[in-house]
């Protein structure tokens, strides 16, 4: 384990943000995610959830204290390194934000692009992911054609092709039912359970409790941090929980744009979701992606 | 330059209403600087032939009298003194033939040249380099003979070429008004296409993208519009200077200089549409980086 293993990729403290001369959404904000972690981002609507992430993924700068990312102080970090450290942070917008003038492939291969990738390269990995999420028949199709479950799953290959340390997903079950919800966070602990640290702001309560990770609770600006708690023992939980003191190490090229593998294979949701017509690959896919 | 290459953009620009009357804009922009360019081109190679033309040589002229014996004598000392004169490299004395070919024009033919007293005139040409006080030289020819006139064209001549530099300069400032107008066009374009795109840039910006990958997709757009837009205008403008160039070899050659362009004229304005294309992609790139630096 490298020393900066153990160094928190996010730090906030006493972070505050207010919109305008309006009155602070958040306030005194204190909190560090280790590498690896699996957090729920939780609060009523309007306690402030999306402006924290915006926070974590630079979209805003804060009223006052001190947010470090990737152990950088965002405040002192010069402007032309900030896309540096946003490289390395995968969102899952809670509109998912796709560009509705472009293919889903084109979505897709944005951050690889940005990032100066081949374009060889490019086509290659965002074809395999994108076959991955079972969208291989879609590739060509835009945004605006496809349904809220498959531009979901657009905006997840956008934020996951770039191996982000951090993902950061805002509502991501919000547009979807209870069946996708759960193979949504299927996908998330499965890319935690490879070294990405997550972040998923949800007010969904069910979801929170049933997979027992450890909860950043909004009230009133205020961010209180509660430790995981064990699942539920009563009934079959379609997904196993996973514990975020046991993740695996990131691995120390995590947030580099680098050739991806994923290896299209059957997918394990054929057989516990027969019938929804939308599957996701198999995490030793996954693995192999990332 | 990725872009211009794939045609490939992750910005609908080329979907844009408000950029498709730019590629006219440019057009009548060039259309505008080809005339202008053309005309200061002509105009200094007029000014530069006039000057070469005049500049080393005097003309000298003897008044006539009545008495034909003693203009012979004042011409024949004229003479003798132009002859002494060590900056003078040659001269030659006007013969009647040629003083009445010049005032047909305007006098018709003259029969006897009695009948209407002319000046004897005397072209002098200076050896190449030297010069001389034209008021000195006439004062001195003055102590020996009466009634002599020297003219170096400097008075006429400086007038002229003032007329012909003002020209050129009201040309300059046409060219400089169309610059300044195409980087107005340009901004108010790019500006115009940050606020459409506010959301899609936004994203890119989230992702991960720097301001040069951003403004390169929209300077690449300028740059392809500018083009489009200045060869149109060079199509138009070069068929109409080629028209007033051959109308004005239709004239007579004494009341208008040659209007001729040189090859390297012609090169100077076939850049033009590069020229426009290119400001017009520094002032989108320059905008969008202006812009995207308010943003975190």
């Amino acid at each position: 384990m490298n020393p900066q293993d153990d160094e928190p990729i996010v730090r906030f403290e006493n972070v505050g943000l207010r919109y305008g001369l309006g009155p602070e959404v958040l306030q005194d904000v204190n909190f560090s995610l280790l590498p690896g972690s699996f957090h729920f981002l939780i609060g009523e609507s309007g306690a402030g959830k999306s402006s924290l992430l915006k926070l974590i993924y630079l979209a805003f700068k804060p009223s006052r204290g001190v947010i470090s990312l990737f152990g950088r102080d965002i405040a002192m970090t010069p402007r032309e390194d900030l896309p540096a450290l946003r490289r390395k942070v995968g969102v899952v917008f809670q509109e998912f934000r796709l560009l509705n003038h472009l293919s889903a492939f084109d979505n897709v291969a944005l951050p690889l692009r940005v990032a100066g990738t081949r374009e060889n390269e490019v086509r290659r990995h965002v074809s395999e992911l994108l076959a991955w999420v079972g969208l291989k028949d879609h590739m060509q199709a835009r945004p605006p054609t496809l349904s809220g479950g498959q531009q979901q799953r657009v905006s997840i290959a956008r934020a996951i092709i770039g191996r982000p340390r951090l993902l950061l997903a805002d509502e991501p079950t919000g547009n979807v039912d209870d069946d996708m919800g759960f193979r949504l966070m299927h996908l998330f602990e499965e890319l935690n359970r490879l070294g990405t640290s997550v972040v998923i702001a949800t007010h969904n309560m069910h979801l929170v409790e049933r997979l027992g990770h450890r909860q950043l609770r909004l009230e009133s600006g205020h961010l209180n941090i509660r430790e995981a708690v064990a699942p539920p023992q009563s009934g079959p939980s379609p997904v196993p929980a996973t514990d975020p003191q046991a993740v695996k190490e990131p691995s120390d090229t995590r947030g580099q744009q680098s050739p991806v593998d994923p290896k299209p294979k059957k997918s394990i949701f054929d057989d516990d979701y027969k019938g929804s017509g939308e599957t996701f690959g198999d995490p030793a896919s996954l693995e192999n992606f990332l | 330059m990725k872009f211009l290459f794939t045609g490939r953009s992750d910005l609908p620009l080329d979907r844009d209403a408000h950029s498709r009357f730019l590629p006219w804009l440019i057009a009548f922009m060039v259309f505008l600087a080809v005339l202008a360019l053309a005309g200061m081109l002509i105009l200094k190679g007029v000014a530069a032939r006039w000057d070469n033309g005049v500049s080393g040589t005097l003309s000298i002229q003897i008044s006539p009298t009545e008495d034909l014996t003693n203009d012979e004598i004042r011409l024949g000392e004229t003479l003798k003194i132009l002859a002494t004169t060590p900056e003078i490299e040659r001269y030659e004395v006007i013969s009647d033939e040629r003083v009445k070919e010049l005032l047909k024009p305007w006098l018709g033919d003259i029969g006897d040249m009695a009948e209407l007293p002319l000046p004897q005139l005397i072209d002098v040409v200076l050896k190449s380099g030297d010069r001389l006080d034209a008021t000195a030289f006439e004062d001195r020819l003055s102590q020996k003979v009466s009634g002599v006139n020297v003219d170096d064209h400097q008075v006429w001549l400086e007038r002229l070429v003032n007329l012909i530099r003002t020209v050129q300069g009201v040309a300059t400032l046409v060219l400089l008004f169309i610059a300044f107008a195409t980087v107005g066009t340009v901004v108010f374009t790019t500006r115009t296409g940050l606020a459409v795109h506010r959301e899609a840039i936004e994203v890119l910006h989230l992702i991960g993208a720097q301001d040069t990958y951003i403004a390169g997709q929209f300077s690449q757009r300028a740059l392809m519009l500018g083009l489009k837009g200045g060869v149109f205008g060079l199509s138009l403008g070069v068929p109409t200077i080629a028209g007033v160039g051959y109308l004005a070899r239709r004239m007579d050659g004494f009341l208008l200089p040659s209007m001729q362009l040189q090859p390297v004229h012609w090169v100077g304005i076939a850049i033009l549409p590069l020229l426009v294309a290119i400001i017009a992609m520094i002032t989108a790139r320059t905008t969008v980086m202006r812009t995207l630096a308010g943003m975190l």
